[in-house]
């Protein structure tokens, strides 16, 4: 869309201007929350009510969660309004998150009025200066004219190169003041700017003469090739050279979890012979992921054996945590496709075999027991194979933080891409209600399963309230284990059992659905557990299925912290 | 790797805030920046900033590549101090009586490189340029003699490398960058020059 949207001047207020540009960037659904200082942008919204769908949270928190879960989903941008003061600060966790976990959002934010700024006028936070760090670009607009032109940069730059989050403060009299508004028109070019490198052949070339004499390579995927929507291109890349793969966490789903050449997960609670071999393959091939602590544990002895070609959009990832041998900058989409025209077919059956032997293992230490318990109290994991049984992998699942969301990242089926909406890096409770909500959104057609923790379930459970007034067709399954799972398994193996502050007691979580009108039940017999899961997939609207879990289990295996990739503990 | 002074040059465009952007970079990773100067550029709506920190070179290009990634950033290189060609501008302010009866003025500026910018009743103010030792020396010198005021600038450097980067900045002014706007081009010069 590069054609102006009005063709001779009119007299717009800047409210009036905000929305007609997020109309012609295609923006449908806007999370958000009403209050004083952006109350005329709500009253401009009053008349666009046909074209923009805003959905009202419970909190800015949840607002900018749906946003980041609508953005994962539909692949656009996330939409957040919020007011000045406590409305913008409420979205700095939701920012920090959507930063660190690259993903496309603008967020507007209403000001005071441009006179009392630095008067600390009611409701006036420095907003700017508090975002700085967690935005990919931030600007405070005093004067409405400027709002085209600005919105348009906001998102080009939210979606472009490396994804995230912008922030656009408003002043109300920008809000209010008319001016004469030439029409909107889409930015696709700023001087300073370069949200992608230019690739650069020689380093294919390098990159594909490594691989190609590779004895044991090893590819290490991340969301990058979800956000470059190169999954088609990867997959291409990875059959070609039948090479063994392995994901980060928020790289899953972007091949199919039962791809023959997917060998799982890495990382902290990644599985065993991924992160095993790590520390024995020749050539390392991570393509858009970022070599975070929790998927190299210690630096010092991550990989060292290995020669390391690392495809990145962003410049400063090479080379930041691990040394690159080849560097290939650019967007992977342009670069895989190059680098797969250049690699040999391979059968590397002794190399997949040493992967098997890896999986056999951890299967019989900890994967059977954890799918296929013989206890009276159910396992988490045994809830996500049963799942599996009825999405076939089909659905959207949204994770909050903790050990239910490594349960669920190692074990739940992902046929398609974008189905795994969950927070990596930042590592946010209270994150998986809302995204769930805004996963919804942005992908209407499917199903989508919020799996959360009864810890994360009590940070932000008031969006159920969201849920109730927009009808939001979510599944929503507590994992109850009555602990902070994951703080209480690090006692029990590093703190001598010092359960300090881990033990929380909940309310009737399906008393609480009941109250905002969503259906539910609570289950702790493993009889029920099937029908139960049947019930909520086929019940109309919103669902809540609270699951009592064995209170004291453990995520295995796991990487302790500080440790070698090559350290990691089956038990 | 042993930490040495860098020079680090930065292009950006001229936006409110962005001094904060880059400063935060170095203030998440505690690296204390020993001197800033930020002033326009050759071209018009460039700006160009010198910071020096003191840090090992791997640490520096990691910085380098935060800053480069910013939005309004359209560039930015780091040199060692052999690398480039820096002077500090140092101004001083000393009482014009007891200067010109215990000092032989003359000599003083003379030694020192310095001239004397203001001369007044009752304070006369000097201006040195140079490395920091230079400009630390008349202060050592006026010290004993009711040195009033001192005032020291940031440093600003030009780097030695003939080319200079007046062709690329040309280049980046204008509007569309052509398919010759080369990135990545210094990637493997080691501390020569580095660029992404």
């Amino acid at each position: 869309m590069t054609e102006k949207s009005v063709k001779s001047p009119v007299e717009l207020s800047g409210s009036q201007a905000l929305l007609d540009a997020l109309i012609i960037e295609g923006v449908d659904t806007i999370f958000g929350y009403p209050g004083g200082a952006i109350m005329p942008i709500y009253d401009a919204l009053y008349d666009y009510n046909d074209r923009l769908n805003h959905i009202l949270v419970r909190h800015e928190q949840g607002g900018i969660h749906a946003g980041q879960g609508y953005a994962r989903t539909s692949g656009k941008v996330g939409v957040v309004f919020a007011t000045s003061g406590p409305g913008a600060t409420n979205l700095i966790t939701g920012l920090a998150d959507a930063q660190i976990d690259s993903t496309p959002l603008v967020c507007i934010t209403g000001q005071v009025f441009a006179h009392l700024l630095g008067t600390d006028a009611f409701q006036e936070t420095d907003v700017i200066n508090i975002t700085t760090p967690v935005t990919k670009w931030n600007y405070q607009v005093t004067d409405a004219s400027e709002i085209p032109e600005v919105i348009a940069k906001a998102f080009y730059i939210a979606k472009s190169g490396r994804p995230g989050p912008v922030l656009i403060d408003i002043t109300k009299n920008a809000q209010i003041q008319k001016f004469n508004y030439e029409g909107y028109t889409p930015c696709n070019h700023i001087r300073s700017y370069r949200p992608k490198p230019i690739v650069r052949p020689q380093y294919i070339q390098q990159a594909a003469e490594l691989i190609n004499q590779a004895k044991k390579p090893f590819i290490i995927w991340g969301q990058g090739v979800i956000l470059g929507s190169a999954e088609q291109e990867f997959k291409a890349f990875v059959e070609k050279s039948g090479i063994p793969a392995a994901w980060t966490i928020l790289g899953a789903g972007a091949i199919p979890t039962d791809h023959p050449l997917n060998v799982g997960m890495l990382g902290m609670h990644g599985n065993y012979g991924p992160n095993v071999l790590t520390n024995e393959c020749d050539v390392l091939i991570a393509i858009g992921m970022r070599f975070d602590d929790r998927v190299t544990g210690r630096l010092d002895k991550y990989a060292k054996q290995a020669r390391v070609i690392h495809l990145d959009i962003d410049p400063a990832e090479i080379d930041k945590n691990v040394k690159s041998t080849v560097p290939v900058w650019g967007d992977c989409k342009e670069t895989l496709p190059m680098l797969t025209e250049l690699v040999e077919r391979k059968v590397l059956t002794e190399w997949h075999d040493k992967f098997k032997e890896f999986t056999r293992q951890e299967v019989e230490a900890v994967i059977h027991d954890e799918l296929n318990p013989t206890s009276d109290e159910m396992t988490m994991g045994e809830v996500i194979k049963q799942l599996n049984e009825l999405t076939k992998g089909d659905a959207v699942i949204v994770t909050d933080v903790g050990q239910h969301q490594m349960v669920a990242c190692r074990y739940a089926n992902l046929n398609k891409t974008r189905s795994n909406v969950t927070s990596g890096g930042l590592g946010t409770m209270g994150f998986a209600l809302p995204a769930a909500i805004g996963a919804k959104f942005g992908a209407q057609e499917r199903d989508v399963i919020a799996i959360i923790g009864d810890g994360g379930f009590q940070m932000t459970l008031q969006e159920l309230g969201t849920v109730m007034q927009s009808k939001v067709d979510i599944k929503i399954i507590i994992l109850n284990n009555r602990f902070l799972g994951m703080v209480r398994q690090w006692q029990e193996l590093f703190n001598e059992r010092r359960y300090s502050f881990v033990d929380i007691q909940s309310p009737d979580f399906v008393a609480v659905a009941a109250a905002y009108g969503i259906g539910g039940k609570c289950i702790s017999d493993r009889a029920d557990l099937q029908p139960a899961l049947k019930e909520m997939m086929e019940s109309k609207g919103a669902y809540l299925l609270e699951v009592m879990v064995t209170k004291e289990n453990n995520v295995f295996p796991m990487v302790p912290q500080g440790c070698s990739v090559s350290e990691i503990r089956l038990k | 790797m042993e930490k040495q002074e860098f020079n680090i040059t930065v292009y950006t465009e001229n936006q409110i805030g962005l001094l904060n952007r880059i400063a935060i970079i170095f203030t998440r990773r505690k690296i204390n920046i020993d001197s800033l100067n930020t002033s326009p550029s050759e071209i018009e709506s460039i700006h160009r900033f010198n910071i020096v920190i003191t840090e090992s070179e791997d640490v520096v290009r990691k910085l380098c590549r935060q800053i480069e990634k910013q939005v309004e950033v359209l560039k930015v290189y780091y040199h060692t101090n052999a690398d480039v060609i820096w002077q500090e501008l140092a101004l001083y302010k000393v009482s014009t009586d007891v200067i010109a009866e215990k000092v032989s003025v003359e000599r003083l500026l003379r030694e020192n490189g310095a001239r004397a910018v203001v001369i007044r009743k009752d304070y006369t103010v000097f201006e040195t340029t140079g490395h920091r030792e230079e400009t630390d020396n008349l202060i050592s010198i006026l010290q004993p003699y009711g040195l009033i005021e001192f005032v020291r600038s940031a440093r600003v450097a030009i780097i030695k490398d003939s080319e200079g980067f007046n062709s690329k900045l040309r280049e980046f002014e204008r509007l569309e960058p052509g398919e010759d706007v080369i990135e990545n081009e210094y990637l493997n010069q080691g501390q020569k020059v580095f660029s992404m």
